[in-house]
């Protein structure tokens, strides 16, 4: 990650400090004055459970009351690595994470072209695009469960229509990921649709322009302009799109609670069950433990493929 | 761009189009038409967009039965509160993120975008805990709590976006006018940084309208239940829901949303950018 200017004008129109050492003092009295307002909450209500949660991995905590709180080492751990259901569910996180990532970028990558195009229609396209976006998740998870209500959805009615029997879209075992898969997806478009539009808009037109004029079609001015300028942006939203819906909540609660037989049962939702119904808190913190671990991995993959890009961009 | 397109490939792009328009606009629409609809309408298979006969009394039973507007009450002022405080504390925060060079600005902005990505779940297990010690949990304060603590990564990180885009001579011009620091922030920063900052609080308020997992954990008392978790709570077994008025108070909770995202929605781009793409 490079520390110089996020945005262009920042580090470049900052003036060279004249008088250093005094300066920097004087910065650095203001740095702390400025800062702590916003960091005390973040270190008390953040930071602080963050390690704490952590710790409480390590423990044999639990929710009911005057319990003692035993250090048990890697007691948790030993009997997680064993435990069936959390590495099904991790699993599942997987496949559930990474086909929304995927999918979402495909949709958004179709939908960001159309509307950077020379359509009509591009006013109404952008405000329904925005719809999924601006919903509360559990109105988003309440319209679905209403969309593959097997005996009043419209999507059982279509098919009844033409003479297709209907499904129990959320209820069975074999179509209830899929299911929730293309909730996510729903979901997703809007934010991936924005961030890949505003990278095809930064690629000037002159470029196409003259691929346009050596003879490339628009399938090969895609391929060889629009998808290597858009390379950090495809790579950098698929990953962080990745991490949230693999840290995701709200949407599968509300739509499935992890069922039908924990088919559609993600980490998260794993987890909260695991330390406020069984209130089995360190248990479930150090299923936490482990999440964190996972992500971490990702998360440096790709705080590595960004290094690399900015040394090869300054080289 | 260019017009050499042949016929069949705007066609074929018109054809793209109206799917995702469908497949985008369809569950608002249903939703829109199902809580204008009859009991016995919303139970048969039939797929009608438009209401066979008009039902308008899906809204004033969601609102009477459900304690709904209780719900209502406590989601807008756990919102407002989240958004003025928020906004209070990240302002000189920002300002120090944006103008600052060196290592705290750099570790507070890896702190920034690595806090985006912890599971929720782990910080609110100890959380919880720590609340139920000082007795709030099961508070709307507590939550309140909670909203800043989570919402405040992102809001400094689009602010001092916003904070970032004001020429630093300005304030040098300030200097030598000899203004103290406080004067060229309230004087020369704070009528600059406006637009931003009511794009930030407005951010603000629509995630905290929106939550559902912390407010879940956080609140048991149903009279504290904030709309997203009372609209849950509407949710019985298949077939038991009453879907009309579940409609119905479905679509008061997006509206205020839906108003502040159509009004935010290029504002946004920027910080999301910013945030997510460039590091």
């Amino acid at each position: 990650m490079s520390t110089t200017a996020t945005r262009p004008d920042a580090g470049t129109t900052a003036p060279k400090t004249k008088k250093l050492g005094h300066r920097a003092r004087a910065q650095r009295k203001e740095a702390i004055v400025l800062v702590v307002p916003a960091l005390l909450p973040i270190i008390v209500f953040s930071l602080i459970p963050l390690l704490s949660g952590v710790a409480l991995g390590f423990t044999n905590a639990t929710l009911k009351r005057n319990a003692e709180i035993d250090f048990i080492g890697f007691g948790n751990f030993i009997e997680l690595f064993g435990d069936q259901r959390f590495w099904g569910s991790f699993g599942i996180g997987i496949v559930w994470a990474g086909s929304v990532a995927l999918l979402t970028l495909v949709c958004a990558m179709g939908l960001a072209l159309l509307l950077n195009s020379d359509l009509r229609l591009k006013g109404l396209t952008r405000v329904l695009a925005l719809i999924p976006w601006a919903m509360p998740p559990v109105v988003i998870a309440i319209v679905w469960r209403m969309i593959y209500n097997p005996n009043s959805g419209p999507l059982n009615g279509t098919l009844e229509a033409v003479g297709i029997p209907g499904v129990n879209w959320l209820g069975d075992f074999s179509t209830a990921l899929p299911a929730v898969i293309v909730v996510g997806v729903w979901a997703g478009i809007p934010q991936t649709t924005v961030l890949l539009l505003a990278g095809m808009q930064s690629i000037s037109a002159e470029q196409h322009e003259a691929a346009a004029v050596d003879g490339a079609g628009a399938f090969r001015r895609f391929w060889h302009i629009t998808l290597p300028a858009l390379r950090p942006v495809i790579f950098a939203v698929t990953a962080l799109d990745f991490i949230w819906q693999f840290n995701s909540f709200g949407l599968i609660y509300v739509l499935t609670e992890g069922g039908p037989g924990g088919k559609t049962m993600i980490p998260p939702l794993f987890t909260y069950l695991e330390a406020f119904r069984n209130r089995e808190i360190g248990y479930a913190s150090a299923m936490g433990d482990v999440l964190v671990v996972a992500i971490m991995l990702i998360l440096s993959l790709y705080l590595i493929n960004q290094f690399r890009q900015n040394k090869g961009a300054r080289a | 761009m260019t017009s050499k397109r042949p016929w069949w490939g705007t066609v074929l792009m018109y054809v793209a189009l109206a799917a995702f328009l469908l497949f985008l606009g369809f569950p608002l629409l249903w939703l829109l038409s199902a809580s204008f609809k009859s009991t016995s309408e919303l139970n048969s298979l039939a797929v009608n967009l438009i209401p066979a006969e008009w039902d308008f009394s899906n809204y004033t039973s969601a609102l009477e039965r459900q304690n709904l507007i209780t719900a209502a009450g406590n989601s807008l002022l756990v919102s407002i509160a989240t958004m003025v405080i928020t906004v209070l504390l990240s302002m000189p925060m920002a300002y120090a993120l944006a103008r600052l060079k060196g290592k705290l600005r750099a570790t507070g902005t890896i702190w920034i975008l690595t806090s985006q990505v912890f599971p929720s779940i782990l910080i609110i297990i100890p959380l919880f805990l720590v609340l139920r010690s000082i007795n709030l949990n099961d508070t709307l304060f507590g939550l309140i709590l909670v909203y800043v603590t989570f919402t405040l990564p992102f809001t400094l990180w689009m602010l001092q976006g916003y904070v970032a885009a004001i020429p630093a001579e300005l304030e040098e011009a300030g200097e030598m006018d000899g203004a103290t620091r406080i004067t060229i922030l309230r004087t020369i920063i704070l009528p600059l940084l406006a637009p931003g900052l009511v794009a930030t609080a407005m951010f603000t308020f629509v995630s905290a309208w929106n939550e559902f997992f912390l407010a879940l954990v956080l609140l048991q008392s149903p009279e504290l239940y904030t709309l997203p978790i009372a609209l849950r709570s509407f949710l019985g077994a298949e077939g038991q829901t009453q879907l009309g008025p579940l409609a119905a108070g479905a679509i008061l909770a997006t509206i205020p949303s839906l108003i502040i995202f159509s009004i935010l929605q290029k504002k946004l781009t920027g910080g999301m950018l910013a945030g997510a793409v460039k590091g």
